[in-house]
């Protein structure tokens, strides 16, 4: 596909996914009491979208992601966050 | 337009689901075992499911002239309890040679814990025992990218297993590479709300080549879309991808992998 073309398919979408973002942002700033580590994981992860290179979806990925090699002791519970909580 | 859903859990499906499926053109559903949702009490609760999966639930898809192939294990989300995994694996064998198994799985990781590689171990070593394909869950979200590296590790670390005879599931951007570099097959799992959309799915074929990745909506109880598959089909095709090449990815692809087992047959 062209650059035109891809702009074409997909740009109507992704300018609602963009306004999506910034409302949430908006509603989690307007909130009261704290923020758990998903706000901050959010925002790092954010940052690589201004990028240059290649890749942004797979840096972004890679930011919410837990870079531990080792595994856990203990699973103690089946769910995931989204975001990695650091140690 | 023919497809293969190399991973749905339909025994969580309606028969509205076979009948959309099929009118859509799919020609073989394959369904690994799953968590249930809540945790079974003990091994009675997986035999139970494992004659569901192969022999109910193989008549309700003919019901619809739809073929219906079963992968068993006991899934990474209940592999915390050792014993009971043991208990569960233990029974495998008595179904192994059903005429719709196909393979182990969907085995894995969750939470990346000690005792999930203890079983994730004693799966793959009942897979080489009895020369079976493997189908592999990988964890979400956090967690996928270290349990894929753990999973890659024992793999590859038992040297009786063979990669074109693995496929590491819900891959996503930062897991594919490694994935395929070590020669396994991959698959990609299209969720509306995490895993692959139809969008980056066709991204990482453009990106990474067609040769061993297949597409499935792993549809289940929770939220996901039966028909995601046919609807990625008609996203490549808005990007202008041909009709031979959608063919290879929704349904030659799916066809070659668990063709490597011999009771795979589709009708002519």
């Amino acid at each position: 596909m062209t650059r035109q073309q891809v702009l074409d398919l997909y740009f109507m979408e992704s300018r609602f996914k963009l306004v999506e973002i910034a409302a949430f942002l908006d509603r989690v700033e307007r909130a009261k009491g704290p923020a758990d580590f998903r706000l901050a994981a959010f925002r790092k992860a954010m940052k690589e979208l201004n990028g240059k290179k290649l890749g942004r979806a797979k840096k972004v990925l890679l930011s919410f992601s837990d870079p531990t090699t080792k595994p856990i002791a203990k699973a103690h519970g089946k769910g995931a966050t989204g975001a990695w909580p650091g140690k | 337009m023919r497809y293969i859903e190399p991973h749905g859990h339909m025994v969580s499906r309606t028969t509205d689901d076979y009948q959309d499926m099929v009118t859509a053109g799919c020609a073989a559903v394959c369904e690994p075992a799953f968590w249930a949702g809540y945790d079974r009490s003990g091994v009675q609760g997986f035999h139970d499911y494992f004659c569901q999966l192969t022999d109910y639930e193989p008549k309700r898809a003919a019901k619809f002239g739809l073929p219906h192939y079963a992968w068993l294990c006991i899934n990474p989300k209940e592999s915390e309890d050792v014993k009971l995994a043991e208990e569960v694996i233990g029974i495998i064998p008595e179904f192994i040679d059903k005429p719709n198994v196909l393979g182990i799985g969907e085995i894995g990781l969750n939470k990346n814990s000690r005792n999930e590689m203890k079983v994730l171990e004693m799966h793959v070593d009942l897979a080489a025992r009895t020369n079976s394909l493997i189908l592999v869950h990988t964890p979400h979200l956090e967690d996928k990218l270290k349990g894929t590296r753990l999973i890659l590790d024992v793999l590859k670390s038992d040297k009786r297993i063979r990669p074109e005879r693995c496929i590491i599931d819900h891959v996503e951007e930062h897991t594919v590479q490694r994935v395929l570099d070590a020669g396994f097959w991959a698959g990609m799992t299209l969720y509306p709300e995490s895993k692959c959309s139809p969008a980056r799915a066709i991204d990482i074929i453009e990106n990474y080549g067609a040769e061993r990745l297949w597409m499935n909506s792993a549809c289940d109880w929770g939220v996901s879309v039966p028909l995601a598959v046919p609807r990625t089909a008609l996203e490549m095709r808005r990007r202008g991808h041909s009709a031979e090449f959608i063919d290879q990815m929704i349904f030659q692809n799916p066809a070659r992998f668990m063709s490597q087992c011999p009771k795979f047959n589709l009708p002519a």
